[in-house]
């Protein structure tokens, strides 16, 4: 294999989960805590960082220690394995970041059952050697941090008018001209803005549409 | 009595899993595209809830929580970092031992929730159930109604979204919506419908 080859597999397993095998909108993984931490920027940010470190961690320890897990077991060993790194994370943002990790709440223990790292220690890691394996992790990893930056900012900006904590659009109350959409910072607009997503990357890529479940009987001619 | 009750209440509808909390969406996306099937997964979220949460009341207080070792001349030892693994332990426990029950002894529900019921190992609102428990600091038999008032509101909007889907499939939506799409409006809308809920228990 030459370099530019092996370059370019590389780099096709790191870019193809970020739009057209994306691991949110495409594979239907890990979409609990992708909707519920998205109510600012800084929240999206960190449960970003936390899925990527425990996911890319995962898949590379699973996949050194692959073939030696024996097939019936498999399931308990991947979750003790993501357990162990994600009250790790857990910790270090208890100790290190201790405002954020109160409004994260228990959705950074919830990275245990996330099925985004479950499905890909499973389907990838458990097949492959350690190097490939930690990077299609990071790449879904970047992935499922992309779907969460977009619909995070949205839902600051619009339910704010702030990113990051900074005043973008001058509020009405200010003195400016921007009100802010209460309804943004509520549960149902996270599944609004992810269908219209959806929606989106789904009319763009137009292969990724699903087919539909009934067809319309043909119409029958008239005939006279 | 009546406190117990209104708990029930407010975790089947008002903190409802799917919809208000954003837990155990993939298995509610995914199974809701049959009404038969999302009424198995909703009948075994309501048993596998309403066993780990209270089994996991008992050992957090037992065994892990901060002086919970106090009787053993240990009174500074805390082990409630070790919550994760043991709930998670608890759940794939009881998931195993209920499946190998059923298949015993009553092999015709088995075969209805069969397949249902090893997912639900790594189901996000199983384990939160435990970790909302722990993080609200409930009693005993408040966690058992919280276990089954959240496995009773998943159900019913499991069953909701199913009754609706089906319905939608006869419908003739843009390509893009169809399937996944359409499904995350949908529960867009039964969420804005859920949360009117939330303004009752506000009002009380």
């Amino acid at each position: 294999m030459t370099e530019l080859h092996s370059r370019t597999g590389v780099w096709h397993t790191l870019t193809s989960p970020l739009v057209h095998q994306n691991p949110v909108i495409l594979q239907i993984l890990g979409i609990c805590s992708a909707l519920a931490v998205t109510t600012s920027m800084a929240t999206a940010l960190t449960m970003s960082a936390a899925l990527t470190v425990v996911l890319t961690l995962a898949a590379g320890l699973v996949s050194i220690i692959r073939g030696h897990i024996p097939e019936t077991i498999r399931l308990i060993v991947q979750i003790v394995i993501v357990a162990s790194l994600v009250i790790v994370i857990d910790q270090i943002l208890q100790a290190f970041f201790a405002e954020l990790s109160r409004a994260l709440s228990v959705y950074v223990g919830l990275i245990t059952t996330n099925c985004l790292v479950l499905g890909r220690t499973e389907a990838f890691a458990r097949h492959n050697p350690p190097l490939p394996a930690m990077i299609d992790a990071f790449g879904n990893g970047l992935g499922y941090s992309l779907v969460l930056i977009v619909i995070g900012s949205l839902r600051e900006l619009l339910g704010r008018g702030e990113l990051l904590g900074f005043a973008v659009l001058p509020l009405a109350d200010a003195g400016g001209w921007f009100t802010p959409l209460s309804l943004m910072l509520l549960a149902p607009s996270a599944f609004f803005l992810l269908g219209l997503l959806v929606w989106a990357v789904r009319t763009i890529l137009i292969e990724q549409s699903e087919p539909e479940e009934h067809a319309p009987p043909p119409r029958q001619e008239v005939t006279r | 009595m009546s406190d117990l009750w209104q708990l029930f209440l407010l975790s089947a509808f008002v903190d409802n899993m799917p919809l208000t909390l954003f837990l155990g969406l993939c298995t509610f996306l995914a199974l809701s595209k049959k009404l038969e099937a999302a009424i198995g997964l909703g009948v075994a979220m309501i048993g596998v809830m309403g066993l780990t949460v209270p089994l996991n009341h008992l050992i957090y207080t037992a065994l892990l929580a901060p002086g919970a070792w106090s009787w053993a001349g240990l009174p500074d030892l805390d082990m409630s970092y070790l919550a994760l693994i043991a709930f998670i332990g608890v759940i794939a426990a009881v998931v195993q031992v209920l499946e190998m029950l059923l298949d015993r002894y009553a092999p015709a529900i088995h075969a209805a929730f069969g397949v249902f019921l090893p997912l639900l190992t790594v189901q996000c609102a199983i384990l939160a159930g435990s970790l909302f428990m722990v993080e609200r600091h409930y009693s005993l038999a408040q966690s058992a109604v919280f276990g089954l008032g959240s496995g009773t509101g998943f159900a019913v909007a499991v069953a909701m979204l199913a009754a609706i889907r089906t319905r939608l499939a006869y419908a003739d939506l843009p390509a893009g919506l169809r399937g996944l799409g359409m499904a995350f409006v949908l529960t867009g809308l039964m969420s804005l419908g859920f949360s009117a809920f939330a303004q009752m228990a506000a009002a009380q």
